[in-house]
């Protein structure tokens, strides 16, 4: 055992020489402290991603450079971590609490396991991505801008579950007046794009860098055939073409050349709802909700000094994809639009649950 | 030939960059720092892979690779220790290497189990990376041309494994096994989302149970306290028999087996979604059945070491065909290591189709420098092993405490919930049941691990298929009996009859003798107790979601049928008969000079403590009365062991950024680290 206490002890020296925990200081400075941005998924999912990306870029830009730690705290698809965050208060302004669209999803749809409210919390920071949708070349060929000659075939869709992201591409299709199939219980799109790869599929969907990073050769090698973006969402709130994909048509366009498919009513307004909080406000950052003013204007300003780095588009396109981030009052805004759904709205899709998948949050 | 003429110039370029010094040098701090990291049970590659995140930003991508494969390269390796020495699978690639790796030591010859599998650790690892720069180029229709019913039938070929380990009463082992599945299908259906053996109101169970603590408490925490009764060394009689070099020498005598398991490592590894689960029991089974006398399997034969170590290295390289392919994760680190790579460099790497066309270097020093880093972690353990093999020797009484300590504390990273320490005494609990009636553990945690893989793809494989048979009858059977499906149904049909045929005389748990009817049959009654209450339960969930009850309600049934047959034949059979095997009636069990209940309650008394006063302080006043009263230490001697202990512990959790278990205690009252919780 000897040797091995003294192998590990050695690398431990060479690690915590890196700095690890350091005492604390009253002033909104946090030089020697260690900030913990805690993520409620696992070590392998986006919203790691996610935040190993902004981490580093935040401790160079907050005062006196404290190590950014992210910390992951796993379970219930998110709402562990989160209904645990709803205890926390400030302490010295070193917590931090990233959100995803699926810690959205569950608060929106009034799921009963939901102990937290997104009200209570301060965004500090908020940041999205888009989604594509694509078909293979045999029914792409019908493929003409509008879904109407895609009405009679039978697809079938590799989907992580219904309650999940995927709520928007199938309610898109329903709308459509496609008949979708999914096949529940893949993990990760990736394995969705496997499945279509493998003919198993014949229609999919990934969010921004997932198509960039796989699905874009298949359509350049002749294997799929881009059908609609989400679109993304305009400083009015309107959605407009999706600026990383703009020669792709997005889904209202669609569905205005659909015939039967509205781009108004409560179908619409639903699926735009879960929309805006699954793709362009995705990600949020928050701080406890009794955090001092000065402690959030010092966050809100380290992250405006990140998004500000002149080499900020180029290293975020490729690692999370080329989308605005909201910072401050503009968070607060994004938030907004994510959390407010009408009453109709949800009804609407718990019914459509339901009724189309039998699945009942109670 | 066209291949080839992109190929060999992208492999001496890979080699060109993987041999600068520099490189090296990063590559052995890797190899290091896994090593550290990787003889700590249950922690494995995320955690170290996770601790090097935040320096991967911008990092050369040669050397921020070399770094990280380095890591998750040794620790298939490294939690060999564990397996061999302590009885404790580390992670999924050494559940088999337990079965015989553990008996050798308890024999003494833990030095040469050791060695045994490290070499062929070594060996596998360096067949895989031969292999797979050959077959990285052709891989990607291969791929392909496994659906949902070829991995299903991949599947059923691991599950087919518990007919051989199923023990001498076919029918407890088919029970054990069934029982397996269904606590794998605790929580949260994958489908549709319906709940089984599960309620919101204790979210823990909604999520399920994770290996990690099924693995533990099935098969270390009843050795841990089998040996703690016996109050002895691991090694009988203290002594170590053999030393490493018989070890290399058991490698180089099986050396085709050895091929054999590593080629089966890659070819499995390379199938995406079915990840490492798998690939040790087939490599398992495979050596039982190429082994003419079969009579020392699961009580110390090194042919059951080495089929499953040369497979788990081979199975990292193979497992590198989806991950760099694709982009789809074989394993939780290989998912972080995607990310990782994002972040190296300008973030021009990109896993996916672009590593053949633009980084085919890269992907070939990927290749490579993961084969350099068993080489060197092998090197290492090896040279350590012989040391460290001495443990074996210590009196357990001195080492128990602080397996406690590490298997708590490896459990509670798993869900980081006080419930990981009661869901691990439970099924510990199992464990010691099923040992005690010498019902089949490895069956039980087959079917644990293939639990979620068979309903999943049984459901997906069934939609699709009906799907098609919809579209006409002959699309239908093309998809469903594709050539590949045909051929893993006759392996599997060989390997089942065969099997069968073997299993009466692989005695895992060694000769155990019979006694009364009466324990066995109440802990028969328990067992269908669960399975009984399990099919009730999944037979209430709505007909809508057939495809979250069907699996629990025919795996339930069958398992219910198994065990009436064996309580008829209990009823008929007279006392004695060896289907009422006992460990205490005879034997190390029987003998020992300290009772089950006794010794179980020391480890209860952690966990209680624990939901009292958090971690670190239950384990203090643990670790202090266990050395005094049940060791019989000298207060010096306690305390610096307690010392020692608790300063590994949060050496560790500190420099991991990892938090104990907290209790009541700190729910009331703000404590600083390590004493404070979560």
């Amino acid at each position: 055992m000897t040797n091995s206490i003294f192998s590990r002890r050695v690398v431990v020296g060479l690690i915590a020489a890196a700095g690890i925990a350091a005492p604390a200081s009253a002033e909104v400075d946090f030089s020697g402290e260690t900030i913990e941005w805690v993520i409620p998924f696992s070590e392998t999912g986006g919203s790691a991603k996610w935040g190993n990306f902004f981490g580093p870029l935040l401790s160079e830009a907050l005062p006196g450079n404290p190590t950014v730690v992210v910390k992951f705290m796993p379970g219930a698809g998110s709402t562990k971590g989160a209904n645990w965050f709803q205890n926390q208060k400030h302490k010295d302004g070193t917590l931090l609490f990233g959100t995803s669209g699926s810690t959205q999803f569950p608060y929106l749809l009034n799921d009963p396991r939901v102990r937290y409210e997104y009200k209570d919390w301060i965004p500090v920071m908020a940041s999205g991505t888009g989604g594509v949708a694509y078909l293979n070349p045999e029914d792409g060929a019908n493929f003409d801008g509008s879904a109407n000659a895609l009405k009679e075939t039978d697809f079938i869709f590799g989907s992580q579950g219904a309650t999940r992201l995927d709520i928007v591409p199938l309610l898109a299709w329903k709308m459509l007046g496609m008949n979708v199939e999914p096949v529940f219980g893949i993990k990760g799109r990736g394995d969705g794009r496997l499945m279509f790869e493998r003919g198993e599929a014949n229609i999919d969907y990934q969010t921004s860098s997932g198509y960039i990073g796989g699905s874009m050769a298949l359509v350049n090698d002749g294997k799929a055939v881009p059908m609609m973006t989400w679109g993304a969402l305009d400083a009015d709130g309107n959605i407009v073409r999706d600026p990383t994909f703009p020669d792709i048509a997005t889904f209202k366009e669609v569905c205005e050349a659909t015939d039967g498919c509205e781009t108004s009513g409560e179908t619409w307004e639903a699926w735009k709802a879960f929309f805006i909080s699954g793709f362009p406000v995705q990600k949020l950052a928050f701080l406890p909700g009794d955090t001092p003013q000065e402690v959030v204007d010092t966050y809100t300003a380290a992250f405006n000094e990140v998004v500000a780095r002149a080499d900020f588009a180029e290293i975020s396109a490729k690692r999370v994809g080329e989308y605005p981030v909201f910072v401050g009052s503009d968070a607060q805004g994004a938030l907004q639009t994510a959390i407010s759904v009408s009453g109709d709205a949800k009804a609407y899709i718990v019914n459509w649950l339901a009724e189309d998948y039998g699945v009942t949050l109670k | 030939m066209e291949i080839f003429a992109t190929a060999l110039p992208a492999l001496g370029e890979a080699w060109a960059l993987i041999l600068q010094p520099i490189v090296l040098g990063y590559l052995v701090l890797g190899v290091v720092m896994g090593l550290a990291v990787g003889v700590f049970p249950g922690l494995g590659g995320i955690a170290g892979l996770s601790l090097l995140l935040p320096f991967m930003f911008g990092m050369d991508p040669i050397l921020g690779l070399a770094l990280m494969i380095g890591m998750v390269a040794v620790v298939p390796t490294s939690d060999t220790f564990a397996s061999v020495l302590m009885g404790i699978p580390g992670s999924s690639a050494s559940q088999a290497t337990v079965l015989d790796g553990f008996p050798m030591a308890k024999k003494g010859e833990a030095a040469r189990a050791l060695s045994a599998a490290f070499s062929s650790s070594l060996f596998g690892g360096l067949v895989g990376a031969s292999f797979l720069t050959l077959f990285i180029l052709a891989a990607r229709p291969i791929v392909l041309a496994f659906g949902l019913p070829e991995m299903l039938m991949v599947t059923v070929l691991g599950l087919s494994m518990v007919a051989v380990l199923a023990g001498r009463f076919a029918l407890k082992g088919l029970a054990a096994a069934g029982l397996g599945i269904m606590i794998g299908t605790i929580g949260e259906a994958d489908a549709g989302g319906s709940l089984r053996m599960a309620s919101y109101d204790i979210p823990y169970l909604t999520d399920g149970l994770k290996l990690v603590i099924v693995g533990l408490g099935i098969f270390a925490l009843p050795e841990i306290v089998s040996l703690l009764r016996q109050d002895r060394s691991i090694a009988r009689g203290a002594s170590l028999g053999s030393g490493w070099l018989d070890g290399v020498k058991d490698w180089f005598a099986n050396i085709w087996l050895s091929v054999r398991c590593s080629i089966i490592g890659v070819v499995v590894g390379v199938i995406p979604g079915l990840g490492g689960s798998v690939v040790d029991w087939i490599a398992y089974g495979h050596a039982v059945q190429t082994t003419k006398d079969k009579s020392n399997f699961g009580s110390g034969e090194v042919r059951g070491v080495i089929g499953p170590e040369s497979s788990n290295n081979a199975k990292e390289g193979g497992g590198l065909v989806p991950t760099l392919l694709f982009g789809i994760p074989g394993s939780g680190s290989m998912a972080i290591f995607i990310g990782a790579v994002a972040l190296l460099g300008s973030g021009e790497i990109e896993v996916g189709p672009n590593m053949l066309k633009d980084n085919l270097d890269i992907t070939y020093s990927i290749v490579w420098l993961l084969a350099l880093a068993n080489v060197v972690g092998t090197v290492l353990c090896i040279a350590a092993s012989g040391g460290i093999a001495k443990l074996t020797t210590i009196r357990f009484t001195y080492l128990a405490p602080f397996l406690f300590m590490l298997i708590s504390f490896a459990a509670f990273q798993s869900g980081q919930n006080f419930e990981d320490l009661l869901a691990l005494f439970v099924i510990g609990m199992i464990g010691i049941f099923l040992r005690r009636f010498d019902w089949s553990r490895p069956a039980f945690l087959i079917g644990f691990v293939l639990s979620n893989p068979v309903e999943k793809f049984t459901n997906q494989a069934f939609q699709i298929a009906s799907f098609r048979f919809r579209k006409g009858f002959e699309e239908g059977i093309d998809y469903v009996f594709s050539p590949i499906v045909i051929v893993l149904i006759v392996i599997t049909v060989v390997s089942v009859v065969l099997g069968l045929r073997q299993a009466k005389l692989i005695m895992a748990e060694g000769d155990v003798k019979a006694g009364t009817k009466r324990a066995p049959m109440v802990f028969l009654f328990c067992i269908m107790g669960y399975l009984l209450f399990a099919l009730i339960n999944a037979s209430l969930i709505p007909n809508y979601a057939m495809t979250d009850k069907i699996i629990p309600m025919l795996i339930s049934g069958f398992a219910l049928f198994c065990c009436l047959i064996l309580l008829v034949q209990m009823i008929r059979r007279p006392e004695g008969d060896a289907i009422f095997a006992d460990k205490e009636v005879a034997g190390e069990d029987a003998d020992a000079p300290y009772g089950l209940w006794s010794t179980l309650a020391w480890f209860a008394s952690l966990i209680i403590g624990t939901f009292f006063v958090g971690f670190i302080l239950a384990l203090l006043a643990f670790l202090v009365t266990f050395l005094r009263v049940r060791a019989g230490a000298s207060w010096k001697k306690t305390l610096i062991l307690t010392a020692c202990g608790i300063g590994f512990m949060c050496l560790m959790a500190g420099v991991l950024n990892r938090d104990f278990p907290p209790g009541l205690l700190q729910h009331y009252v703000q404590l600083p680290w390590p004493l404070g919780g979560a």
